[in-house]
């Protein structure tokens, strides 16, 4: 399949990642390659072949329902740009 | 023209665990902004979820109580999107294969049984909680709830009225508290409901186009959002409008729903197998265990009641409500002999859908916080079958077990409560107000039933209540015939 220049900028937006028409002609080449590898790996037969869902074949470790953590809210904020209140502030957002 | 509205309901069902479902945080609701948000629930880099064992053992309740499928092996997915209350960028949730597949919610609607099939439940995180208000220009963001286990459950879209809808909610919320998995704390959020309302012509095989109602967390709004909903549906397409695929919040103030986003702007999640967690896996031992420390469910119960009790089907209903009011009725019940157990059976419904749910309502506690005990409820009831108290003179007693801790006897002795059985004595009481009420007498001798009645209650009054009313009404008939 070929990629459009359109493509690249609908991927980029949903990963809210900015693009200039520039770039996202430039990615083009490079993205095409991952498209070429994906139609060769298609070819292969995988008819009888169980879906993976990870790479390792084990299962999840599980943990107990006990609360291990404490209020660390202090440490934790201390690295936001901006809090009050406890709460960490953020450009307004209304969906 | 005849139309016919179609509702599928997704419900979010908050799991009662202790810690969330990937990290050790509390779930505890209300405590101060981000107390209960740790490194995992804000996303800071280098850290990888951990499943909770208990959210999967709820998971697997409530496939065993619905009769579902249980995938033993089923996978997490990365659902993409972005929002300040969602750090990661992602939700983690289940797709392709979720934990329970499958299963029925049975229920009755105006008498009629409705079984409503269940297309799956699975494992996800709840996200934070934004806060518009209080801020200029900025949100404020409360990452506590970020990380809460939920089991979300999708019925398929089998319902036909808001009735049905309302009572499928109902049934679910009853059996999520029932099996131990949720508190069922709708102002808390524990339960939420999302409805899928769109109409067809009777008659019509395929489905028309669906609006989502998100949201609804009161089973009154539910109803409300979707009659106006389905009517606002109906209205559009009788005008020649077309329906377009949307979702869509109801404001309970104006009683209508608005449109939130419509499918051209709806998200686009890219979900992906989550590739920080392995496949879960239930093995045939977990199941085993689980499925036999289940409680008995609700319809069991009704069914045992009603067969081997007789008790009327509005009786059943409440008594298994929940599962604190079915386990006070059966602790009473054991106080009775087999031989007495119906009229027992009978009473202490009688009991527990009156003074008791009425005095519990009124202090805000469930019947296993109930301050009469279910021994000390049977011996009331005993002492109202043996005619050693009138049901007035019981109601009393029961006033004075609910504000005390005395027994049953002693307050019927201090009190005086003991009911009049001698009939010399009643008779007495009677042939004074025969005496005392010419005018009622000759009314009754004239036929008049009524005021038979009337005299039967001035006996009453003479006595305090004290008089068997039957007794009474015995008498009087045999003096005055």
């Amino acid at each position: 399949m070929s990629l459009s220049k359109q493509d690249v900028k609908k991927a980029a937006d949903l990963a809210r990642i900015e693009v200039t028409d520039q770039e996202a002609g430039d990615a083009l080449g490079p993205l095409e390659k991952v498209f070429v590898l994906i139609e060769e790996m298609q070819q292969l037969d995988t008819e009888n072949v169980e879906p993976m869902a990870h790479a390792q074949d084990i299962s999840t470790r599980l943990r107990d329902d006990i609360v291990t953590e404490k209020d660390q809210r202090e440490t934790l904020q201390a690295s936001a740009p901006a809090v009050e209140k406890g709460l960490f502030l953020v450009p307004k957002v209304i969906d | 023209m005849e139309w016919e509205i179609v509702i599928g309901i997704e419900t979010h069902v908050q799991l009662s665990t202790e810690s969330k479902i990937f990290s050790g945080a509390s779930t505890d609701f209300g405590a101060m902004p981000n107390a209960h948000a740790c490194e995992v629930d804000l996303a800071l880099p280098g850290v990888l979820p951990v499943l909770n064992k208990d959210a999967v053992e709820k998971a697997i309740r409530f496939g065993v109580a619905t009769q579902a499928t249980i995938n033993q092996r089923s996978i997490f997915a990365r659902k993409n999107y972005f929002y300040p209350d969602l750090p990661k960028g992602y939700q983690i949730s289940q797709m392709e294969i979720p934990v329970v597949e499958g299963g029925t919610i049975k229920f009755h609607v105006a008498e009629s049984e409705k079984t409503v099939n269940l297309t799956r439940a699975h494992l996800e995180e709840d996200a934070g909680k934004s806060l518009h208000e209080d801020f200029i220009d900025m949100s404020g963001i409360d990452l506590n709830r970020a990380g809460t286990p939920l089991l979300e459950i999708v019925s398929e879209p089998e319902m036909r009225s808001s009735d049905e809808a309302v009572e499928y909610a109902k049934t679910l919320h009853s059996l999520v508290r029932w099996i131990g998995i949720c508190d069922g704390n709708m102002q808390e959020g524990n339960f939420r409901c999302d409805a899928n309302v769109s109409v067809r012509r009777k008659g019509d095989k395929t489905l028309g186009t669906r609006r989502e109602i998100k949201n609804l967390n009161s089973f009154k709004f539910l109803q409300q959002a979707i009659e106006y909903e389905a009517r606002w549906q109906i209205e559009q397409i009788e005008d020649g409008l077309a329906i377009v695929q949307a979702t869509v919040l109801f404001d309970p103030d104006s009683g209508e729903t608005r449109l939130m986003r419509t499918k051209e702007d709806a998200h686009d999640y890219r979900y992906f197998p989550d590739p920080d967690l392995l496949p879960l896996v239930i093995d045939d031992d977990w199941l085993k265990t689980t499925r036999a420390s289940l409680p008995e469910l609700p319809k069991s119960k009704a069914r045992r009641y009603q067969d081997d009790l007789e008790l009327s089907g509005p009786d059943v209903a409440s008594l298994v409500s929940s599962l604190e009011a079915a386990t006070y009725f059966e602790a009473t019940l054991n106080h009775f002999d087999v031989s007495g157990i119906k009229p027992a059976a009978k009473s202490i419904a009688n009991w527990m859908n009156g003074e008791l749910t009425a005095s519990l309502n009124r202090s805000q506690k469930d019947f296993s916080q109930c301050p009469i005990s279910p021994e000390t409820l049977s011996v009331l009831i005993k002492r109202v079958l043996d005619n050693t108290l009138s049901t007035k003179l019981a109601r009393l007693v029961f006033e004075e077990l609910w504000s005390g801790d005395s027994t049953v006897d002693d307050i019927i002795l201090k009190k005086g409560f003991k009911q009049m059985s001698d009939s010399g004595e009643i008779e007495s009481f009677v042939s004074q107000v025969i005496e005392q009420h010419p005018q009622q007498v000759a009314d009754f001798k004239a036929g008049k039933e009524k005021a038979l009645n009337s005299l039967v209650g001035q006996v009453m009054k003479l006595t305090k209540g004290k008089a068997n009313p039957t007794q009474v009404n015995e008498i009087l008939k045999s003096k005055l015939s």
